[in-house]
């Protein structure tokens, strides 16, 4: 590592305040919860869900870049950690999530309410 | 790369990969982001079972702003507020932590001293908050009842819930009291008997008319709990079965018991992945103020612990995410 006895503190910083940002505006809209974006659909779930998704996604990449150091790996031993977890993830999510759905959609009518 | 080739092993370096570096990173590094890789889909295994769940009962599935509602010496509704407050710490420790690894890089012995026993303070802090949470959560806030058919009833007054002491009047009607060594036999143990009956709550809910009853379900346009008017409240109280205060594998006072039993397992396991990352900083610790890692020539050793506590802190955001904002 080329770089090893640089300091990196002020880029730690920087980072730290963007993942507090993001964090600060989840919890804002969590709380408030602004019913344009609450009580309508958009590709399944709400848009407030996907924001959260989104910006969930931008944290973890910051964590993992600039936090685990990812960014200063070689590049095929970053994929073969990213790709993998990706790929198999969004499988299992996708599965488990139609799975869940119809599992709501055939045992759901039997419910009495 | 020497593909095929045994390399010699009998030197004393073996426990370190020999020296070998695949890919620029030393081999306890590797190891250390292969074990991540794989916690990774152990924890998404479980987020997505929750996911399954949750679809699965989407029309009655427990607000998380109704359930986690507590802040510590604080009375009242304040939802999100002191998740958010763990979140802070556990992003601020992941900040120390890098910290330390970046004074470890320069060799300064002092600084990661300091940096690791931030971090560790802020890991304390963040299990005793999950355990705070923990117990308020299998405490309860507000009781409800349970149906003969499996379907929690809260109670609302003037749409805010209301607890049992609340409104409830009257004795239990049935005389019964809780079983102490001291008023009966004392090598028996009978369950602990609510302060008050099923009975009994009717009985008040019928004599106070501003009561209703909230049910699981979610009407879908306004995504908020069904309250059932006096009538229909009735009808589902006569079916109740059980007074359920707090929650735990069994009964939840919140909705589905399953709600329940994902947050003990998903966070609980979460937590106890802080826990042992706290005893492992502990001992990173120890070693840098011993100098082992001055006498080694490197402060590898940080950076590699510092990758599974950045992992704890990831995971947390998917977790808080998912279980609290979503």
């Amino acid at each position: 590592m080329a770089h090893a006895h640089e300091s990196n503190v002020k880029r730690i910083w920087n980072v730290f305040f963007i993942l507090s940002v993001i964090t600060i505006v989840e919890v804002f809209l969590g709380i408030y919860k602004p019913a344009g974006l609450h009580l309508t659909n958009f590709l399944g779930t709400s848009p407030l869900n996907w924001i959260f998704i989104i910006l969930t996604l931008a944290k973890a990449y910051g964590i993992t870049w600039a936090f685990m150091h990812m960014e200063g790996e070689k590049k095929w031993f970053r994929r073969s950690i990213v790709w993998t977890a990706v790929f198999l993830i969004c499988y299992l999510v996708t599965l488990l999530l139609l799975e869940g759905g119809y599992l709501f959609d055939t045992l759901g009518p039997l419910v009495q309410w | 790369m020497e593909a095929n080739i045994a390399i010699p092993s009998d030197s004393k370096e073996t426990w370190s990969g020999g020296g070998v570096r695949p890919f620029g990173a030393s081999y306890g590094k590797m190891m250390m982001w292969f074990f991540i890789l794989s916690d990774a889909l152990t924890f998404s295994g479980f987020l997505a079972a929750y996911g399954l769940t949750r679809f699965k009962f989407i029309d009655s599935w427990p607000i998380a702003d109704e359930v986690f509602t507590h802040v510590p010496f604080i009375h009242g509704d304040y939802p999100m507020y002191y998740v958010a407050f763990m979140t802070f710490v556990l992003i601020f420790s992941s900040v120390t932590m890098v910290l330390a690894v970046d004074a470890g890089h320069q060799m300064k012995k002092n600084k990661v001293t300091w940096y690791l026993f931030a971090t560790i303070i802020g890991g304390l802090i963040f299990v005793g908050s999950q355990a705070w949470e923990w117990n308020t959560f299998i405490n309860g806030s507000y009781g409800a009842i349970k149906t003969s058919d499996d379907k929690i009833l809260q109670f609302v007054k003037d749409g805010h819930q209301v607890g049992f002491a609340d409104f409830v009047v009257g004795d239990r009607g049935d005389e019964r009291v809780t079983h102490t060594k001291k008023n009966g036999l004392w090598f028996v143990s009978g369950q602990t008997v609510a302060d008050y009956s099923v009975n009994q709550v009717i009985e008040s809910y019928k004599a106070d008319p501003s009561i209703q009853i909230k049910s699981e379900l979610i009407d879908t346009g306004k995504k908020q709990k069904v309250v059932l008017s006096r009538e229909e409240g009735l009808e589902q109280l006569l079916k109740g079965t059980q007074i359920v205060e707090g929650a735990n594998l069994q009964v939840n006072e919140y909705g589905n018991t399953i709600f329940a039993n994902f947050f003990f397992f998903i966070t609980g396991f979460h937590g106890f992945h802080v826990f042992s990352g706290i005893l492992i900083n502990i001992i990173i610790f120890f070693n840098v103020i011993l100098g082992t890692y001055e006498k080694r020539g490197s402060y590898e050793m940080v950076e590699k612990v510092g990758l599974y506590w950045h992992f704890v802190d990831l995971v947390w955001v998917f977790v808080f995410t998912f279980f609290y904002l979503v």
